[in-house]
């Protein structure tokens, strides 16, 4: 029994640990290339240790990145929030007060999010106009909260589908209304899924590229867009963008490693009934 | 009264979401449809007042049967493939991981994180950097070397090599089989539900689907005027390895949590019954984590369709063995400046995603009224 | 109850005022003497190139101190971001006040013929530009309706690269057509060297127009772009085949390379040769650090000795560009010899007037300067000169189709299907 035990965790630690190094791989690669010197970057030595640290590479990224990395912290805060206070609401209607054609109306908001967004870039360029909200944040901030709407409401109704309806229904004995319901025991629970939804649209927001380059003027460019121009050009130096990617990277990182015991914990909660 | 009254605030609540989807999205598609079924890409396209005609459904027709289109259609059998290796690569990774965590090793969490940081990249970082990964002369081909072993010379992203291939003139009796073995499994089931004569009557397509499969369309007219070979591209492996990379850490918690989720008692139980551990997750766990795997698969559609940052990063936008409907109908939009063909494109890759997603939302819909 | 629904309600609205409040408000320009205002760039000029911009864009404010210069690049997707953020500003009603264009069919064929650009036949006239810069490009640039744009750099693009000490070591001469190119390759492939190092599919479009430019010769190249000669006659399908010789001497993994890397294979000594545009040399020089002649090598690309295939980055004026006058203004700076002598030398492209200062440039640039007064001109394909935008995308799948197939036949024909379609033929 004992053996057999042992062999067991044998095999599970190999195989950790195997995995381990294949997820690992490309951020080591990302990491020694950005410290080495740009005349040293070729395919041959990609994965030989920089033998002389050239630091420079993340001063000057950092120096780049800098007015960009404030817009997006701007935008993503502030788009997270606010769609993950309306996908709760959302969610919480389409869980706990259902009309006729619910379903079918909840269905059509989910197959929002599978609108190529490549094609809809003149439209939502034209309509941010016409709101006056082209150029700056704000409009870009819209255009990922409207977007977000179907998964963010996806993630709560799942969530909220746990909260048995006799709670409701003593809380509505006790003369709470839709707000009542939703401050009083929608809310207290909800931790966990504003955990799962703020790390999911803080990621896409973050990341998100097309949209930033194009719906916003000079001033209000997000980082990756600050990140591409640090790649872009016809000759490269490799070391600046892996050093950008990795500061561009740094703020999610951060998250994941602070929040990723939560995440598991909201997932949880969340998927309890499916 | 005070139930209908909340009842109102709480549609009212949900109106301005509503209102803001059915303007972004339904509104958005109804233009881009009407601009598939025009000519806007001829001459002066960009011009402030272009001149645009109503053509009917020629864009689509153009791109299943036009010789110059083969790239379409090429790129469309891409998506399927990437959808399912993708779909399919990281459900299955993320349960082993999730698997291996569950055993409760050391170092859990640190293990957690690594699996899970890749999420948090974009995929033009990823893309750039697992472009160095998988070059040929370097990366990965080069790992043996290292403890002197002789490298790989597998051409990640740039084999011209392709398996399951099939003639895209065969489209339209594969189309009819499949529909017709579909037809096929409803007659059974209801069938062995009692249902006889609704079972012979969903029998009827399936046997003028299969006879005009097998027999009938040697007289209708081809599709393609020659035979054009599309399959499997082996250069996709590349990307679709980024890809599970990169989501399987998702899986991974999705499934972690699920595991977690089983009460101690049914482990227990499951123990008493004589199971050892690969019975447990075989026969007791994994049936129960169906509901993730329902909602992973959305998550992974809804992903399959963003590679598009991640194939432009990795091969650039002319490398039509790893092209995907959505790098086309970018180029084809706004190099070409075809702005009706590129809304074609969009509407039939939206058309392939509601094909795959509409059984799911079916099937959940039908689990909720259960 | 109400007490608590007001504040949430409150406190949502507060969000969304909060949002739709800041947009952002433009600024007024004037028309006094002294400019003022704003002054946006649109270019895809980023990374290595940057500081040649940014050069010029100061010189511009030490000249208009009053006007502040908003430089929006757009890079990305080799390219194709920039055009996309453009389109889509334009067709939105929001022209930048000038943006980068390739001198040629990518102005013309899609922003002259939809009736986009400001002509600017005057500025040339009072600026004396009808003499500064030769008559080829001006023809680039025009159609009978006026001149449409001011070009600010040349760039050559039939360039074949080599390593002197590299060749002297395997005992092989330059080449000079591709005949002789096909015949010392078998050799260096015998000795392990790649003959020629390829990189990623624009990379092959590239080395189609040389190849081409040997094959029909400089005059068949232009009846090709005039419709007089069809892609898929005699000469045309010839280029294919010969295309596909000169395919087999080429490093298989070309598809995954940039054009860096595949230059790299060139100065690590694993291939001999390079067909590319003449940035490679700011790369061997600037990055690399090789001494140009010495270090690195350069020919006209076999057989098109004699014949200069260019492209040229130029900037127009938009219709309703909010800040014309600004416009104007930078419009002038960038056709001046102060301005073209500011910007190329950090580029690494070559001044477009006759008249440059070429003690302020590199020792490539010196030599392709005094090609660039003697040549034949002609334009590039794979760099927006000769053919429409619809044209270009196409072809990219034209080389697609010829790669996988490797019928120079069938890629001939496709040629010719899609310059029909794009009413070149």
């Amino acid at each position: 029994m004992l053996k057999e035990l042992d062999w067991g965790k044998v095999v599970i630690y190999t195989a950790l640990l195997l995995f381990a190094l294949i997820y690992i791989m490309p951020i080591y690669m990302t990491i020694i290339t950005a410290l080495k010197h740009p005349a040293n970057i070729s395919l041959a030595t990609a994965w030989q240790p920089p033998g002389d640290i050239n630091w420079g590479s993340f001063a000057e990224a950092y120096k780049k990145l800098g007015p960009n990395f404030m817009n997006s912290v701007y935008l993503t805060v502030s788009a997270t929030i606010i769609s993950a206070i309306i996908g709760s609401l959302n969610g919480y209607v389409f869980s706990k007060w259902k009309f006729p054609g619910n379903e079918i109306v909840f269905t059509l908001v989910l197959f929002g999010m599978f609108i190529p967004y490549q094609i809809i870039l003149i439209p939502l360029f034209r309509v941010l106009r016409q709101l006056g909200l082209y150029g700056g944040i704000p409009g870009l901030a819209l255009a990922h909260i409207v977007y977000g709407i179907p998964i963010t409401s996806l993630i709560f109704r799942n969530f909220y589908a746990r909260i048995p309806e006799s709670m409701i229904e003593s809380a509505q004995m006790d003369g709470a209304g839709f707000f009542g319901i939703y401050r009083r025991i929608m809310l207290p629970l909800s931790i966990p899924g504003f955990v799962v939804v703020i790390i999911w649209q803080f990621t896409q927001i973050w990341n998100e590229f097309l949209w930033g380059i194009t719906l916003t003027g000079h001033s209000a460019n997000p980082i990756t867009v600050g990140l591409a121009q640090l790649a872009g050009g016809q000759a490269v130096n490799w070391n600046l963008p892996m050093a950008g990617s990795l500061l561009a990277a740094l703020p999610v990182l951060l998250i994941y490693i602070f929040m990723g015991r939560y995440f598991i914990k909201g997932l949880l909660a969340g998927s309890v009934k499916g | 009264m005070k139930f209908n009254s909340d009842k109102t605030v709480a549609l009212m609540m949900l109106l301005p979401s509503l209102i803001l989807i059915g303007i972004f999205v339904y509104g958005f598609i109804g233009q881009t449809v009407y601009v598939s079924l025009t000519d806007w890409g001829q001459g002066a396209a960009l011009a402030e007042n272009p001149e645009i005609n109503l053509i009917g459904l020629k864009n689509y027709g153009e791109l299943f049967s036009g010789f110059l289109n083969s790239r379409f259609r090429q790129d469309l059998v891409n998506a399927i493939f990437y959808t399912v290796f993708l779909v399919s690569g990281a459900l299955g990774i993320g349960l082993i991981l999730a698997i291996l965590l569950d055993r409760g090793p050391k170092g859990e969490s640190v293990f957690r994180t690594i699996f899970l940081y890749p999420m948090s990249l974009s995929f033009i970082v990823t893309g750039t950097i697992w472009r160095w990964l998988l070059a040929p002369r370097g990366g990965v081909n080069k790992l043996p070397e290292l403890v002197g072993l002789p490298g790989f010379g597998f051409r990640w992203l740039n084999s011209r090599r392709s398996i399951l291939n099939f003639n895209w003139q065969n489209l339209p009796q594969i189309t009819a089989i499949v529909v017709g073995g579909v037809f096929l499994f409803i007659a059974f089931r209801q069938w062995r539900r009692g249902l006889k004569n609704k079972g012979l009557f969903s029998l009827i397509p399936t046997g003028i689907l299969f006879l005009w499969a097998f027999w009938g369309a040697r007289f209708t007219p081809e599709i393609l005027p020659t035979p054009e070979q599309h399959g499997f591209n082996l250069a996709a492996i590349g990307i679709i390895i980024t890809a599970i990379w990169q989501y399987s850490g998702y899986t991974m918690a999705l499934y972690l949590a699920g595991l977690r989720g089983i009460s101690e008692d049914l482990r227990e139980a499951a123990r008493l019954d004589g199971a050892n551990q690969f019975q447990y997750y075989f026969n007791v766990a994994i049936p129960i984590l169906k509901p993730m795997t329902m909602s992973a698969i959305i998550i992974l559609a809804h992903i399959s369709l963003k590679m598009f940052a991640l194939i432009f990063a990795m091969t650039g936008p002319d490398n039509a063995q790893t092209s995907h409907p959505a790098v086309l109908m970018y180029l084809t939009t706004f190099r070409a400046n075809n702005f009706a063909k590129g809304a074609a494109i969009a509407v039939v890759l939206f058309l392939l995603v509601a094909v795959f997603i509409v059984p799911y939302l079916i099937s959940a819909y039908r689990e909720r009224r259960a | 109850m109400l007490n608590r629904k007001t504040i949430i309600l409150a406190v949502i609205s507060i969000l969304v005022v909060g949002l739709l409040g800041t947009s952002l408000s433009v600024a007024a320009t004037s028309h006094e003497d002294e400019l003022s205002g704003e002054l946006e760039i649109f270019s895809w000029w980023a990374g290595d190139e940057g500081p040649a911009l940014q050069a010029l864009i100061d010189l511009y404010e030490e000249k208009y101190p009053d006007v502040e210069v908003i430089n929006a690049t757009v890079t990305g997707g080799s390219g194709v971001n920039a055009k996309a953020v453009l389109k889509t500003r334009m067709l939105g009603g929001n022209p930048p006040d000038s943006f980068q264009v390739h001198a040629g069919q990518e102005l013309i064929g899609t922003w002259v013929t939809a009736d986009r650009m400001e002509d600017l036949t005057f500025l040339f006239k009072e600026e004396g530009w009808m003499d500064a810069f030769p008559d080829e490009l001006i023809d680039l640039i025009s159609t009978e309706e006026g001149i449409w744009s001011v070009p600010i750099t040349i760039h050559r693009s039939n360039v074949m690269w080599y390593i002197p000490d590299n060749l002297d070591e395997w005992g092989i001469e330059v080449p000079n057509s591709w005949d002789e190119f096909l015949e010392i390759a078998p050799e260096l492939e015998e000795n392990g060297v790649t003959p020629l190092a390829l990189g990623q599919n624009w990379t092959v479009n590239h080395l189609w127009e040389s190849v081409a430019l040997d094959v029909l010769g400089p005059d068949k190249w232009e009846a090709l772009w005039e419709g007089e000669l069809a892609f898929n006659s005699e000469e045309g399908v010839a280029v294919w085949e010969k295309l596909d010789e000169i395919m087999e001497y080429v490093n298989d993994d070309y598809s995954s390379l940039s054009w860096q890397q595949a230059t790299d294979l060139v100065v690590e000594g694993d291939a001999a040769f390079n067909v590319m545009g003449d940035w490679a040399a700011g790369y061997m020089d600037t990055t690399l650090e090789l001494e140009p002649k010495e270090g690195f090598g350069w020919a006209a690309s076999p057989g098109t000795e004699g014949e200069f295939m260019l492209l040229s980055d130029s900037f127009g004026l938009p219709k309703g560009a909010p800040n014309r006058e600004n416009t104007i203004a930078f419009l002038k700076l960038l056709g001046s010899k102060e301005g073209s002598d500011t910007f190329n030398p950090l580029k690494g492209s070559i001044s477009p007037r006759l008249d440059s200062d070429l003690s302020k440039y590199s020792v490539y640039s010196q030599s392709a300067a005094e090609d660039f007064s003697s040549d034949r001109l002609v334009g590039s394909l794979a760099h927006g000169a000769v053919a429409n935008e619809g044209f270009m995308n196409a072809f990219a799948d034209v080389m697609e189709i010829f790669l996988d197939s490797r019928d120079p036949e069938r890629a001939a024909n496709a040629a010719q299907a899609i310059a029909k379609q794009n009413g070149i033929q």
